[in-house]
């Protein structure tokens, strides 16, 4: 059983990055802003937020410099789309490359000049960071060990999932933002400010991508700098198309989060499972490295296949990926 | 529409200019060039080229490695630094990005161009054959020819034997985990590995090394997430041959040990890391540049060397390492030296109750009791540990 447990355990922990970046497209793209560019904000989140963190030695204002560095990120995406009408998609995408690009620029020269910070001299924010879980709670066998035993990453994305869906569906400025999402020039006839809520929404969106960063930075890197210098790995991407997957929904995010999180455990874990179970598990070790490593984006072209089917139900908002020029009305 | 236009081409234009200043960084010179240039007798019109897959200033990993022996023989041979060219993060799949890097630093008067990655080889080749006054010579690949190409590797895989008698020693679990970018299907990650496990068992018998294959280089969160794995199969101790520090660090993070690679990661988990298989590259980069320079390239030929030539080492060890460590290693190394045993052969090494080594002949087996060499048989063929050692040896599994 253990086997399963940690499975899924480790499903919630790498789906936990997935779930910030998800979140925040979520909101971003309610406001009918579609940003390609969550790798690259998710990217300057994590080195904003590492040096952030290392520099006052606080989790707290690491997490508040991921946020802030990546709705950086958000404010070029909303002035270059929402004020200049620039195409969404190739501002996304260049957002992709620039962001990318400013986290291998900083961390390479830092690196460079020997001022890189060594994440094993904080050991208050590596305490910080560990899997501390909940106290009396995690002691719950199996349910506490999968549920109460995480780190405060993976409880905060829950909670900041569960706050963006009660702000978008539940109150009056939710209602405004769905409404700019659907059909702005309705929402501006009724008086809303369809550029304020717009900007409000990417730049929170994106912040929110960012704190996704720092989770990878210091849980899955160890705020370490690697030789290639990538501590995103394609999580944004992921976490761009499972957006789908939850129908613009932050709750479904979660569990879809976590789905998603356990095609990534699998790879790692399938001898895991192979070797506790030979008779069930057995055949996942006889398929090959590769198949695991298509997983993911298998998975995402199914999921893509099959939102293409329910479309009737979709809740994409309606004006997604276009610009909203009020004089064009 | 233009306005438009003119918004995206600012942006592209803003970004390539960062790209741009992130290629340009050079890495950290320790030879002071003007000094140099002072009192050397090194021609300068000698120009060399190095074609890198990533960026030296890293601080770390293969190219860094690469870039610190080129370093290493630049103080040596005092070749000042506007005699070297640097091409960095060319990608090893982009053929056409390839030839462009090589092709520039033609034109920019390379005489010796050093590539650096195995991704490069065909290009290598090809381009060898097109600039027949240039010396080309590739790393880690397995063509040549006889005037002006060749190739160079080392036997890394002696040093990954003297890394697994620090994990053997070490390991009170008896299970080594091993995150490995590829598995048996690729000999340079399948001879690491089972030269590794022989190491392991030259010193403990009984341990089992599991393997975990990422199947890539560098994938940094899943490094971590595969030493993760290998720890909730009660692994104690996580050897590694991908890029980054990252199973040292999670071996860490759960309180286990490890062995890096490519370079000393004890600043990246100085409570986890024991020792890790380094590489010497100075000692080529001299050799050849200097054979190159004397025009004695043909009989220079291809290079692959060992332990015995101070090619490939073991990182000094780190604190966390077991008591005796450092002297079992040292005993091996002495053989090794000696040059008359290998790793891959019927003869294995062990160690008396006052450590002193032992050599007995035991057949070497593969994990499904296949013999490979026979009690006392000689060592397997150079040709079988770089290109076609398809096997693990007996204790070895992948997980």
């Amino acid at each position: 059983m253990t086997a399963i447990f940690d499975l899924l355990f480790h499903s919630i922990r790498i789906g936990t990055a997935l779930l910030f970046g998800t979140t925040g497209e979520i909101v971003t793209e309610k406001s009918g802003s579609l940003n390609l560019g969550v790798e690259g904000m998710m990217a300057m989140g994590a080195i904003g937020g590492y040096l952030a963190a290392c520099a006052t030695n606080s989790l707290f204002f690491g997490i508040l410099g991921a946020f802030l560095s990546a709705a950086l990120g958000g404010l070029i995406f909303a002035f270059l789309t929402v004020t200049l009408q620039a195409n969404q998609n190739v501002v996304g995408l260049a957002l992709t490359i620039f962001g990318v690009g400013v986290f291998q620029f900083i961390g390479t020269n830092l690196v460079a000049q020997g001022a890189f910070p060594n994440f094993n001299e904080y050991t208050y924010l590596k305490f910080m960071c560990a899997d501390n879980g909940i106290p009396f709670l995690k002691d719950i066998p199996y349910v506490g060990r999968l549920l109460f035993s995480h780190n405060i990453f993976v409880y905060l994305g829950i909670a900041v999932a569960v706050a963006c869906y009660i702000v978008i569906k539940k109150t009056k400025f939710g209602l405004k933002i769905r409404a700019i999402g659907e059909n702005p020039a309705a929402a501006d006839a009724c008086g809303v400010n369809v550029n304020l809520y717009k900007y409000i929404f990417i730049i929170i969106g994106g912040g929110i991508t960012g704190i996704g960063g720092l989770y990878l930075g210091v849980v899955y890197n160890g705020g370490s700098w690697g030789a290639a210098g990538d501590w995103i790995n394609g999580m944004g991407w992921i976490s761009v198309a499972l957006v789908i997957f939850a129908n613009w929904n932050t709750l479904m995010a979660v569990f879809g989060a976590f789905f998603f999180g356990m095609f990534t455990a699998l790879q790692a874990r399938k001898g895991n499972l192979a070797e506790a179970f030979p008779q069930v598990f057995g055949w996942l070790q006889s398929l090959p490295t590769e198949f695991y490593l298509m997983l993911p984006f298998l998975i995402t072209a199914l999921v893509l296949i099959m939102a293409s089917v329910r479309s009737k139900k979709n809740a994409e908002p309606g004006s997604l990926g276009l610009n909203y020029y009020r004089e064009e009305r | 529409m233009k306005k438009t236009l003119a918004i995206i081409l600012a942006a592209a234009l803003m970004l390539f200019s960062f790209a741009a200043c992130a290629g340009e960084t050079t890495p950290a010179p320790t030879a002071d060039p003007t000094t140099a240039a002072e009192n050397t007798a090194f021609p300068a019109d000698f120009k060399i080229a190095i074609i890198h897959i990533q960026d030296p200033a890293t601080g770390n990993g293969y190219s860094y490695a690469h870039d610190q022996g080129l370093v290493g023989a630049m103080e040596a041979l005092d070749i000042p630094e506007s005699n070297i060219i640097r091409k960095l993060n060319v990608s090893d799949g982009d053929k056409a990005a390839t030839r462009t890097a090589i092709e520039e630093a033609i034109d920019q008067g390379a005489k010796l161009v050093f590539t650096t990655s195995f991704g490069y080889m065909e290009t290598t080749a090809e381009i060898a054959e097109e600039y027949p006054d240039v010396i080309f010579s590739h790393c880690s690949g397995y063509k040549s020819n006889e005037t002006n190409f060749n190739n160079y590797f080392g036997r890394i895989y002696q040093a990954r034997y003297l890394s697994g008698i620090a994990a053997g020693l070490k390991t009170t679990t008896n299970k080594i985990g091993y995150v490995a970018a590829f598995g048996d299907t690729m000999a340079e990650t399948s001879s690491g590995i089972n030269s590794f496990a022989l190491g392991v068992q030259a010193v403990n018998p009984d341990a089992e090394v599991y393997v975990k294959v990422l199947g890539a280089w560098g994938d940094e969160v899943n490094e971590t997430a595969f030493a993760d794995a290998l720890y909730d199969m009660d692994c104690d101790v996580i050897a590694q041959h991908c890029d980054s520090a990252n199973p040292q660090i999670s071996a860490q993070n759960n309180g286990i040990f490890g062995c890096g690679y490519n370079s000393d990661m004890t600043p990246q988990a100085p409570a986890a890391h024991l020792t890790a298989p380094i590489w010497n590259w100075t000692v080529y980069y001299t050799a050849a540049i200097e054979a190159a320079v004397d025009g004695k390239w043909v009989e220079f030929g291809n290079y692959y060397a060992g332990v015995k030539e101070g090619f490939v080492d073991v990182s000094p060890l780190s604190a966390n390492c077991a008591e005796g460590t450092q002297e079992k290693i040292d005993a091996v190394k002495a053989i090794l030296n000696e040059g008359t045993w290998d790793v891959f052969s019927g003869v294995k090494l062990s160690f008396d109750e006052s450590g002193n080594v032992v050599k007995t002949d035991a057949a070497l087996e593969d994990s499904k009791g296949n013999v490979i060499v026979e009690a006392g048989g000689a060592s397997v063929e150079d040709g079988v540990i770089t290109g076609t050692m398809n096997y693990y040896v007996k204790g070895v599994s992948e997980k």
